[in-house]
């Protein structure tokens, strides 16, 4: 029998064994980190919410739960209305070019919305995922939570975690935590301010 | 041992009188330790009240979305002890980093980190990482509303990383928002996943200790002076002497911690925040969200850098770095000396504008973002930084002091 060890020939063998293991191990690991994905019911809870809109008076906000994310649905002043595209250069992303919503909201303009009157966004700052509140008065400096929002405050929302402010559309101003405009959901908007939030008028291919 | 007796009957199969002489009577401390190495050894005791009242707690905690919070009020009004079981262990949490900061902090006066123990060091900022992500899903568990909103930002963190932060964050969070399935893993993590992790390294650091021996406060190798059993002349047995030491420590420790737990639990909110004494409102965002203040210095940090070309991650960075650049301590630091009391006037200098930031960073975290705290933020990292950054340069041409041969103090 012959003592010599083939040291080359272990080397090989071992580093065979250790690599098909390893890839053994990737595999096994995909079932423990596909675990961690939203599961079949998480997601099936996921689906549209419809919200009656139309008992909203005019300066009034609702919020509404889509996924657990609050959404905003505002009734907005028609003075302020007139007004939204008259700052445009006080805000970090005017044309929402960077931030996130349908692309018949983006093609909206400065109303981002669906129907100029009714606006809707998700409750949720850009910034770390705070809930903004509404400070819908212009030029009302103190109307939340004592932050001073500036004498020419144009109506709008404001952060209180981290002091994001923005207007009328969700727009965000220039140097704000916050780095974009307030995320629109796909949704649709019917008569008598029937909104569906969840789902794009694109009909379903069944 | 004699063959015959019990504990030889072990040692024949188990190196139970070894272990205990390498590790515990024959481990020879420098014996000028002073007040500062208590820290160490009350961090473990930390540690294992943490471990204890924790496996207690979960016995009567419910990790779901619908019963957490009202778990939580059961086990303070309706079991027996458990409201002191729980506030030994909220205590704990903020004993924890009171513990482990002045134990950083001892590391940069005596120059614990630096080489031949650049290991321990390192071991010991895993365990300050973990404790973080410990203590931060802990504070998820109780299912408040700052829990939630808590989780909120944190969580959202993962969102600035490019191309993939969508998909990373519901990943993380099992769900849409917030919710049951982040609340059931984040106590998987909390009482199983995390606690495991950290026995192992803080038993690593312990081993790495051991095997170079302690620095002291003179910051000079004892086992350069040895006797002629080989032991150093300015060493002693950790057991007896340290051993005794340390519990008179450890009962000091232990009298301001129960003083906390009966007379001031909550800590006039540092400890508990109040408006986690609400239940989670996922619409309802508490009109300032802060950390609990042992993450305040951090958060400051990360509120204090603006978003830049449409993203905020580079906030979240600068956290992350603030965390990292602890890791290279042993490389930054250049000075031929290690102990502060050899160090020359520049270091003592950085030293106390580093201590001034880092804690007037855990104010500015505390404060809403408004009037001067955004402004002494910016400054505040800044100077962190600055401390970490201009280390190589500053300990080099900074003046020293003659270091000893032998260790000084009372003989």
């Amino acid at each position: 029998m012959n003592d010599q060890v083939d040291h080359s020939r272990r080397r090989l063998l071992t580093a065979a064994t250790v690599g098909t293991g390893a890839i053994g191990v990737a595999f096994a690991a995909i079932p423990f980190l596909a675990s961690w994905q939203p599961s079949a019911r998480a997601k099936a809870l996921g689906a549209p919410v419809e919200v009656d809109a139309s008992k909203l008076e005019s300066g009034q906000m609702l919020k509404v739960v889509w996924r657990g994310q609050a959404v905003f649905v505002v009734r907005r002043v028609k003075g302020s209305l007139e007004q939204l595209g008259n700052h445009d250069a006080l805000l970090a992303d005017p044309a929402s070019e960077d931030s996130l919503q349908p692309d018949y909201i983006k093609s909206s303009g400065a109303v981002r919305a669906r129907n100029p009157e009714y606006w809707v966004g998700l409750a949720v700052c850009t910034h770390l995922g705070c809930s903004p509140l509404g400070a819908f008065e212009a030029n009302n400096s103190f109307q939340v939570a004592g932050a001073d929002l500036g004498a020419n405050w144009p109506g709008g929302f404001y952060c209180p975690c981290h002091g994001s402010k923005y207007d009328l559309s969700g727009r965000v101003f220039k140097s704000m935590p916050a780095p974009k405009n307030l995320t629109v959901p796909p949704y649709v908007f019917a008569e008598n301010a029937r909104i569906t939030i969840g789902v794009d008028d694109a009909p379903k291919t069944v | 041992m004699a063959a015959g007796s019990f504990i030889g009957w072990i040692d024949q199969r188990f190196p139970l009188t070894k272990m205990w002489r390498e590790q515990v009577s024959e481990y020879y401390a420098p014996k000028n330790f002073n007040f500062w190495y208590y820290f160490g050894v009350i961090s473990l005791v930390v540690l294992v009240n943490q471990l204890v009242t924790g496996i207690f707690l979960t016995m009567n905690y419910k990790p779901s979305a619908a019963e957490a919070f009202s778990s939580i009020e059961y086990i303070m009004r309706d079991v027996d002890g458990g409201w002191l079981i729980r506030y030994m262990h909220s205590t704990g949490a903020s004993a924890f980093f009171i513990v482990i900061y002045l134990h950083m902090f001892r590391a940069l006066l005596y120059g614990s980190h630096r080489k031949p123990r650049e290991l321990i060091w390192i071991f010991g900022c895993l365990i300050f990482l973990l404790l973080m992500a410990e203590a931060f899903m802990g504070y998820v568990l109780p299912w408040g509303n700052m829990s939630y909103w808590g989780a909120q930002v944190i969580v959202s963190l993962f969102s600035s990383v490019p191309y993939v932060g969508g998909t990373l964050v519901d990943w993380i969070r099992g769900d849409y928002y917030i919710a049951d399935a982040t609340l059931n893993r984040f106590f998987a993590l909390h009482v199983a996943a995390l606690p495991l992790a950290l026995i192992f390294l803080v038993i690593a650091h312990l081993m790495a200790l051991h095997e170079v021996g302690s620095n002291n406060p003179d910051g000079i190798e004892i086992k350069k002076h040895k006797d002629a059993q080989g032991h150093p002349l300015d060493g002693i047995p950790f057991h007896p002497y340290y051993t005794v030491k340390d519990t008179v420590g450890i009962a000091g420790f232990l009298l301001l911690f129960c003083g906390v737990i009966f007379f001031a639990p909550t800590f006039g909110g540092l400890f508990l925040e109040s408006p986690n004494f609400e239940p989670a409102n996922p619409l309802q965002t508490p009109p300032h969200i802060a950390p609990v203040w042992y993450f305040t210095p951090f958060y400051a940090m990360l509120r204090a850098v603006p978003s830049f070309a449409g993203t905020q991650i580079w906030g979240v960075l600068v956290m992350g770095a603030a965390v990292l650049v602890l890791f290279f301590l042993p490389w930054l630091d250049r000075s031929p000396v290690r102990s502060i009391r050899y160090r020359g006037p520049i270091y003592k200098v950085m030293l106390a504008i580093f201590v001034f930031s880092f804690i007037a960073l855990g104010f500015c975290g505390m404060k809403p973002p408004s009037g001067i705290y955004p402004t002494l933020a910016k400054i505040c990292t800044v100077l962190y930084f600055a401390f970490f950054l201009l280390m190589p340069w500053y300990t080099k041409f900074d003046s020293v002091k003659p270091v000893p041969e032998r260790v000084t103090g009372h003989a």
